[in-house]
């Protein structure tokens, strides 16, 4: 019997499961690849140095949107400084000294639940707590602290992934010739996990830049003539931006093109963001191949 | 004889479960013991007891004194991190840190706060001859030590142990993963040691066995069996479990 002939129904059961999960794929990358191409094409047009050096004028109806990417970038910033010490603390602490008793298991599933609630309710939380509560006022850095909040579950999480990823060998290893836990951490473990650590916390804060709700009540203004001067100030934000120029602006079709505008701006930074996150763990991987 | 370790009473369990029933015997100083006996007997639960290594394990509970020269490491108050200076461990595995071969070997060096870069340069360069490694690695010092072959790894996680001048070496089946050539290098390597090094092994070859060891422990079900001279433990065992195992009745 030739080999090719034999069991012809499961080869077609084959191939059809791997076709039908390649459809899959394509009907994704192509809702995406749509998504881009709406963006970018209607876009990419109004994008010039005026649009992105300059202010607002007539009603945003011309001029650009600097201080919303000032906004954005500085919000990002204060964002980063609060998230990513107190993430990868919390998660150093949970990965590698937590015993694992309820009370841990307990405090690390209510960490990745923490990770799906709604933005709004951040923002809530954050006008609760930051605005009022620690009288920070409508502020860049009421706003920061807020997005932290949001993004700390991310970032715990991933870099807790990152951590568990580094095989135990290496923390033994370093034991065994007289080394602290600690030092086994730091000189073992955290090179180790530098990759996924920053992709994680590098991705947690692109989709930090992108959130409109948690700001909302926080520290986000609808136009200002100003640049903040301090994290004191309000402050302008690109998804904020092209909310209002989408659906609270008293001539939306006029300003549709710098809606699309401010669109790629903001996924152009994102994008920044991601390959920033590509470029490090290029460079680590070189260093710590994983494969032991 | 000198004792280097004598080892009393150690019981340890995980949770419920015992899985050292109270083990007692003395390893001689400059001697190669090797523990054997068929896989959960206990053998490498009882030699990571004795470098504390089950510290880091939550659920591991030990009970009973091992003495380094007299001294109880399980003494309240101990510094375990000094007793793991003295006493060294090489796994089953290679683990060669993904640094470079240079800095796997200063590694323990480093942290123990040396940082004559001088110093360090030639304390490596003898741990490595002293490892038979030296030829083979020396023009590739600053290279990924993961580059390394599997066997050459092993040897040097032995030199980054013995640069750290332990008293002891624990090695838990050094050679389980290594092919021949590199197992007889390896335990070229061990006889060499012993010179200075007080090693106990735990090996599931017992041709090995033989070929190194001094003495030799059977251990079955978390009990040392028996422990006598290597050559005795399998040419005349006293106990039928020993013959039965050595005579691969068993195992």
């Amino acid at each position: 019997m030739s080999l090719n002939t034999a069991l012809p129904a499961r080869s077609i059961v084959q191939f059809l499961g791997i076709n039908t999960l390649r459809l899959f794929v394509i009907i994704v990358l192509l809702f995406l690849g749509i998504i881009l191409w709406d963006i970018f094409s209607k876009g990419f047009a109004v994008i010039n140095s005026t649009f992105l050096l300059d202010y607002p004028r007539r009603g945003m109806m011309e001029g650009g949107i600097f201080p919303a990417i000032a906004g954005t970038t500085f919000v990002t910033l204060v964002t980063t400084l609060f998230a990513i010490p107190f993430g990868i603390c919390a998660a150093i602490y949970l990965s590698e000294y937590a015993i694992d008793n309820t009370l841990n298991r307990f405090i690390r599933a209510a960490i990745r639940n923490l990770a799906g609630v709604p933005s709004i309710i951040y923002g809530l939380f954050g006008v609760a707590v930051f605005v009022q509560g620690a009288a920070l006022g409508a502020s860049i850095l009421s706003s920061g602290l807020t997005l932290g909040l949001l993004t700390l579950p991310y970032i715990i999480t991933t870099t807790e992934e990152a951590l568990k990823n580094v095989p135990q060998s290496y923390r033994e290893g370093a034991m065994a010739l007289g080394a602290t836990r600690w030092e086994a951490i730091r000189t073992n473990v955290l090179p180790g996990a530098v990759s996924g650590i920053v992709t994680g916390a590098i991705l947690g804060l692109s989709r930090a830049a992108g959130e409109t709700a948690p700001i909302l009540f926080t520290g986000v203004a609808f136009y200002l003539r100003y640049l903040p001067s301090s994290v004191h100030d309000e402050f302008m934000a690109l998804p904020y931006h092209l909310y209002i120029l989408s659906t609270q602006h008293h001539a939306i079709a006029e300003v549709r093109p710098l809606a699309y505008g401010t669109a790629v701006v903001l996924l152009g930074l994102v994008f920044l963001l991601n390959i920033l996150a590509f470029i490090i763990r290029y460079r680590y991987r070189k260093f710590h191949n994983h494969q032991v | 004889m000198n004792t280097k370790l004598a080892i009393r009473n150690i019981r340890l369990s995980y949770g419920k479960q015992e899985v050292l029933k109270g083990i007692s015997m003395d390893i001689p100083a400059n001697q190669i013991v090797a523990l054997i006996g068929p896989s959960g007997c206990g053998k490498s639960t009882l030699l990571r007891a004795m470098n504390r290594m089950h510290d880091l394990s939550p659920t591991a509970r030990v009970q009973g004194d091992i003495l380094l020269d007299g001294e109880n490491i399980y003494a309240p108050g101990t510094d375990v991190v000094a007793i793991r200076r003295k006493i060294g461990m090489v796994f089953q595995k290679p683990n060669p840190f993904p640094k470079s071969i240079f800095d796997n070997v200063a590694y323990g060096l480093k942290i123990n706060g040396e940082r004559n870069r001088k110093r360090l340069q030639e304390i490596v360069e003898r741990t490595l001859r002293s490892s038979y490694l030296w030829e083979e690695v020396k023009d590739h010092l600053y290279k990924s030590a993961l580059e390394l072959s599997g066997g050459q790894q092993q040897r040097l996680c032995i030199a980054r142990a013995v640069a750290v001048t332990p008293q002891v070496l624990l090695m838990d089946e050094p050679c389980s993963a290594l092919d021949p050539i590199s197992t007889a290098r390896v335990e070229e390597l061990m006889l060499e040691l012993k010179k200075d090094y007080t090693i106990v092994i735990v090996t599931h070859n017992m041709q090995q066995a033989q070929r190194v060891a001094d003495r030799t422990a059977f251990m079955y079900l978390g009990e040392v069996i028996e422990y006598n001279d290597t050559a005795q433990l399998f040419n005349q065992p006293q106990q039928e479990l020993t013959a039965n195992y050595v005579s691969g009745t068993f195992g």
